[in-house]
């Protein structure tokens, strides 16, 4: 019991720090409320699996993905608003998710906990947040110069549609694994409040990916403290120390701009 | 400096359909290496277009011939970014090129200090940062320059100032330089030849012909003339 205690707390904090790497580009490429409603889209997956019981992440890992395929062909094939298409998706997935949910694990599922966690999901956990840490790290200008410009970006080589679709399946993966601690309805304002924070103090790159994942760490180091010995609800508290960060952050804002 | 006759870029029969609409029309012209060739037209004439089709990122029918082994250097008229997020100039100019030998040597070209190099996007001036774009241009070491609209947001001072530039880069080092412009009479002082072009080529020729009344008043749909600069008052001729 301790050790999967132990297992939990090594992934929380490895999750917290890719999300919050890939939330600083989400940020800066304007999909941090995409990012909200594409955790919605876990729960029909979530919901299945805790229906027939198998794996509740895997679950919710499988309608995520095909949820961000699926946005990204829309985006790339039509012209059609995406801020409309992912609403309906989102507000679907929700009604949908919550009607097949089995009604007592309906708020874990919305806003996460700590449940118990065997060896291998540890495991995988683990490797797939390095992946989503070392995808980031390495491909940062890339992503820099596909977000000042994608015209620019195009003519020094880089292929802009595959490197979106790298991003977002990067984004789906870090989602899932927030999922067991935040559940569906709080994971998206972890992607939202540690680059918010990062955006208000940082000058460079560099500095907004250093401090959104040391905002995210902190909250969720924070939270995972205050949970345990105050037994209280992981998600929530954890999103509200983020929120109290936010705060205390604008007191230290840089006013150059 | 004399300069080679050799065609730097041919662009033949040229069309570019986005939906239904053909925003560029059988569009024929060459430029000369070395050359500066200014491109002027009205709103939605399809300067950017054409600009995007030359530097491949727009599909096209028609022939675009590049000199063998041109490297393009491309000024966009504007980033897809707001200009208050945390990216310093240097984050900008690493994302196209990591050496640091080569940003030094293109902040120098474009006259730029490198203290303003840590600085946010967003806290340099209008000029700075229309030259930070040149210097990002530059980067690749390209033989063929591309503006849009290179003045976009700068004030009338630093207006003349980013043409001086632009100017000297064509003198310095030899660049063939496209040039988009609204600025008419910047325009007749600086370029070797001008493109009239509303969907199709109204005109292509040596700015003192193009530059009519008569023509312009047909590209423009209205009257339109300017003051003329001597054009070599200031500059010497180029050629």
């Amino acid at each position: 019991m301790i050790q999967a205690e132990f297992y939990n707390i090594i992934l929380a904090l490895f999750m917290a720090v890719a999300s919050g790497l890939v939330s600083a580009f989400a940020l800066m490429r304007k999909m941090t409320l995409a990012s909200d409603v594409m955790s919605h889209i876990a729960l029909p997956g979530l919901g299945l699996a805790l229906l027939y019981g198998f794996n509740p992440i895997l679950g919710g890992a499988t309608t995520l993905i095909l949820g961000v395929l699926l946005i990204w062909k829309i985006e790339a094939v039509s012209g059609i608003n995406t801020d409309a298409v992912i609403g309906v998706i989102f507000a679907v997935s929700l009604a949908i998710g919550t009607l097949i949910t089995p009604q007592e694990d309906i708020i874990e599922a919305l806003f996460g906990g700590m449940s118990t966690i065997s060896l291998w999901e540890f495991i995988i956990g683990v490797i797939a947040s390095c992946l989503v840490i070392a995808f980031i790290l390495k491909k940062r200008r890339a992503l820099t110069l596909a977000l000042v410009s994608k015209d620019l970006a195009k003519t020094t080589g880089i292929n802009t549609e595959r490197l979106n679709l790298y991003f977002l399946l990067i984004f789906a993966i870090t989602i899932v694994l927030g999922l067991r601690y935040l559940g569906v309805l709080l994971m998206g304002s972890l992607i939202i409040i540690p680059p918010a924070i990062a955006r208000n103090l940082a000058e460079d790159l560099n500095g907004m990916l250093l401090l959104s994942a040391l905002a995210a760490v902190a909250a969720m180091a924070i939270g995972l403290f205050l949970a345990a010995n105050y037994s209280l609800a992981l998600g929530p508290v954890v999103i509200g120390v983020a929120g109290v960060i936010f705060l205390a952050a604008l007191f230290f804002q840089k006013n150059n701009i | 400096m004399e300069k080679q006759s050799a065609t730097a870029l041919s662009v033949k029969n040229l069309t570019v359909t986005l939906g239904n609409e053909k925003v560029l029309d059988n569009l024929s012209f060459e430029v000369a290496t070395g050359e500066s060739l200014a491109i002027i037209g009205p709103n939605g004439a399809g300067k950017t277009m054409l600009f995007r089709a030359l530097i491949g990122v727009l599909s096209y029918k028609g022939k675009i011939s590049w000199a063998p082994k041109t490297t393009i250097g491309y000024v966009p008229q504007k980033l897809d970014i707001e200009r208050n997020l945390p990216l310093s100039l240097l984050d900008l100019l690493t994302s196209k090129n990591n050496h640091r030998h080569s940003i030094t040597a293109s902040l120098k070209l474009v006259r730029l200090k490198e203290n303003l190099l840590n600085r946010p996007i967003g806290a340099l001036s209008g000029g700075q940062f229309q030259k930070a774009l040149i210097a990002f241009a530059l980067l690749q070491d390209p033989r063929v320059l591309l503006f849009d609209e290179p003045t976009a947001g700068v004030d009338t001072p630093g207006e003349e100032h980013i043409y001086e530039t632009i100017h000297r880069l064509q003198e310095e080092k030899g660049f063939t330089i496209l040039l988009i412009s609204h600025d008419l009479s910047l325009v007749y002082r600086y370029a070797d030849k001008v493109l009239c072009l509303n969907r199709e080529n109204l005109c292509f020729g040596e700015p003192e012909v193009i530059m009519a009344p008569e023509i312009l008043g047909k590209l423009y749909g209205e009257e339109r003339s300017f003051y003329k600069h001597h054009r070599h008052d200031i500059f010497p001729p180029i050629k």
